[in-house]
């Protein structure tokens, strides 16, 4: 026997065919479109996370730095080869986006700019000014480099 | 007399609840309440290591440690640390509180990723310390 519940699985499409209603998952990409909004809030997430797992490279550079000239100087390769690169660049950018989105969010706690159209343009300021930092950032530091 | 037009409130705490005066625990906003204020506290701090490790770019160690070792440098890198990983601590709570179901599991997560941002943060500090004394 069927699930009961399966009744209320069951629904119409825009063309008015019988469909089996779509869930959570499965939804990206077929019935769920992206919006600012929800794209913004999902990035503050992913690079939380990416930021915490940055975290064991602070921690590596610092650990090593306090050991001595031998580890220090394994782990200043390890930051300075490509694949290292390429890890600080995504680092550098989640820094900077979950800055910026993180003063998006306190304005949102202060009650500030929940309007729809405040709200789509301070979320396409957030992706441009995390993009502009990270490309100043990498700027200067070959220059310092 | 009709209670109709009477105002009145409805009390949903029991007697007992109320005869002892005790109440919530006053900790339902501490988690919402200490993740902003690290949130502010990291807006200086984070730039302050953005333009440190500019700054350090291709120092060798004994660069490193004397930047680092020097007083306010040492202070602002311990209060970085203290704010960076106790909001790690707090952000990563939500995020397993939402995705992790079964109560066992949820549980054993959590407990690895707060011990796990706790060795993280005291090896930061010190060796943050280590390299100041």
């Amino acid at each position: 026997m069927k699930d009961v519940r399966e009744a209320l699985m069951v629904g119409r499409n825009t063309e008015g065919k019988l469909v089996r209603r779509p869930l959570s998952p499965f939804m990206l990409g077929s019935a769920y479109k992206f919006q600012t909004s929800s794209l913004t809030s999902i990035m503050h997430r992913i690079t939380g996370v990416a930021l915490g797992a940055g975290t064991l490279l602070l921690t590596a550079w610092l650990v090593s730095a306090a050991a001595g000239d031998a580890a220090f100087s394994v782990v200043q390769a390890l930051l300075a080869s490509w694949i290292g690169l390429v890890v600080l660049i995504g680092f550098t950018f989640a820094l900077f986006y979950h800055f910026c989105n993180g003063i998006r969010h306190l304005a949102w706690d202060a009650g500030r700019g929940f309007e729809l159209p405040a709200m789509h343009r301070n979320g396409r300021m957030v992706v441009a000014g995390a993009v502009a930092l990270t490309v100043a950032f990498w700027i200067i530091g070959f220059l310092v480099w | 007399m009709s209670n109709e037009n009477t105002p009145s409130v409805h009390i949903m705490r029991s007697q007992l609840g109320r005869a002892r005066g005790l109440g919530a625990a006053k900790l339902g906003l501490h988690h919402w309440w200490t993740q902003r204020v690290t949130a502010v506290a990291l807006l200086p701090l984070s730039l302050y290591f953005v333009l440190s490790v500019l700054m350090l770019a291709g120092a060798d160690r004994a660069q490193v440690a004397a930047y680092i070792g020097e007083p306010w440098n040492t202070v602002l890198f311990l209060c970085l640390v203290a704010a960076l990983f106790s909001h790690l601590s707090l952000g990563l709570q939500v995020v397993i509180e939402d995705y992790v179901r079964s109560d066992a599991k949820r549980m054993l997560t959590l407990l690895v990723a707060k011990g796990g941002v706790f060795i993280l943060a005291l090896a930061c500090a010190v060796s943050v310390l280590k390299l100041a004394f």
